[in-house]
């Protein structure tokens, strides 16, 4: 677990006590270089608000817009983001690292 | 992941308890596991070593994530050194407490925003509690001050026990230690002289071989 999570947890539970909807995004695995460690955290509202990391940046974008289908349907997804050259440049995996990022709805 | 479970991991990070979330990543399906209960469960070998090193990670389809409480650095002696070692604790990632009874040390402005106690160790060490994400340090060189807070360290399973004080110092610190009931084994947690054997000159030097020594502590285990 990342230090910050702490800050992660809490942001979580104060949405849900204002009676917003929430996701968690983890970081579950990672290949090769990867800018977060396994186990740091984001999480998002049904509103696309965010706080916390997953990634050096991009890989941000597709796992807020992913995290509010899942608060929508209820259902946690496995999505993993990489690889090679231009596209991991293009979503922050500037050293073509891998990254595992578990999205979870809280409910 | 169940809003019930969510306040479960803020109630132990809350209580200073150190627990697992697995996470099946197939089916979304999740469990805490306390490091206390962790022998029981199926994973056992993988979680002992995840709360060792602090390491979440992915087995077999399961996600293990390891939600430890924070590191906490308890320094006995409100003293010059302890000057040098909060700030490069504190980049570490540990919460610092300080306890000196000597009123004329423990004060605001020689320890800025630091938790602080002008307090006896055997009075206030038991109202903060010692574990195993806690280090202590004893740097008064003051029997009287130190042995009651090394007392309190040697029975608790704190991870790192440092004193501050020459080889001879340390002999007579172990004498005294025996003679109160303590064995050789437990007398030998205690790292004295403090701190990794870098040469260290001054108070930020030795801060730094102080640190270094817990760190290979907390993450290699001695």
């Amino acid at each position: 677990m990342a230090a910050s999570d702490h800050t992660i947890l809490e942001q979580a539970s104060d949405w849900l006590k204002a009676g917003r909807k929430v996701a968690i995004a983890t970081v579950v695995e990672t290949w090769g270089s990867a800018p977060q460690p396994i186990g740091s955290q984001l999480v998002i509202d049904d509103e696309g608000n965010f706080v916390g990391s997953v990634s050096g940046g991009c890989v941000e974008g597709a796992v807020v817009t992913e995290a509010m289908d899942i608060i929508a349907s209820g259902k946690p997804k496995l999505m993993q983001f990489g690889v090679a050259d231009e596209t991991a440049w293009k979503v922050g995996l500037a050293c073509g690292g891998k990254i595992g990022v578990y999205v979870e709805p809280i409910n | 992941m169940k809003r019930a479970i969510l306040e479960q991991l803020l109630a132990a990070r809350a209580n200073r308890q150190a627990v697992a979330l697995i996470t099946n990543l197939e089916t979304g399906e999740q469990r805490i596991v306390p490091r206390s209960a962790a022998a029981q469960d199926p994973l056992a070998n993988k979680l002992d070593e995840a709360f060792r090193f602090d390491q979440s990670r992915s087995h077999d389809g399961a996600f293990i994530n390891i939600h430890n409480p924070p590191l906490r650095l308890v320094i006995i002696g409100a003293v010059h050194i302890a000057q040098s070692v909060i700030p490069i604790a504190q980049a570490l990632g540990y919460d610092v407490t300080v306890i000196d009874p000597r009123g004329a040390f423990a004060t605001g402005a020689r320890f800025p925003g630091i938790a602080l106690h002008a307090e006896w160790p055997d009075e206030i060490i038991p109202k903060i509690g010692l574990d195993p994400r806690t280090a202590l340090i004893a740097l008064t060189h003051d029997p009287k001050i130190d042995d009651p807070a090394l007392d309190a360290a040697l029975k608790s399973d704190v991870f790192y026990i440092g004193a501050l004080g020459s080889k001879k110092t340390q002999a007579s610190r172990g004498e005294r230690l025996r003679a109160a009931g303590f064995t050789d084994e437990q007398v030998a947690r205690i790292h004295g002289p403090i701190g990794l054997n870098i040469g260290a000159k001054g108070a930020p030097e030795i801060a730094v071989s102080i640190m270094g020594e817990v760190t290979r502590c907390l993450r290699l285990g001695a």
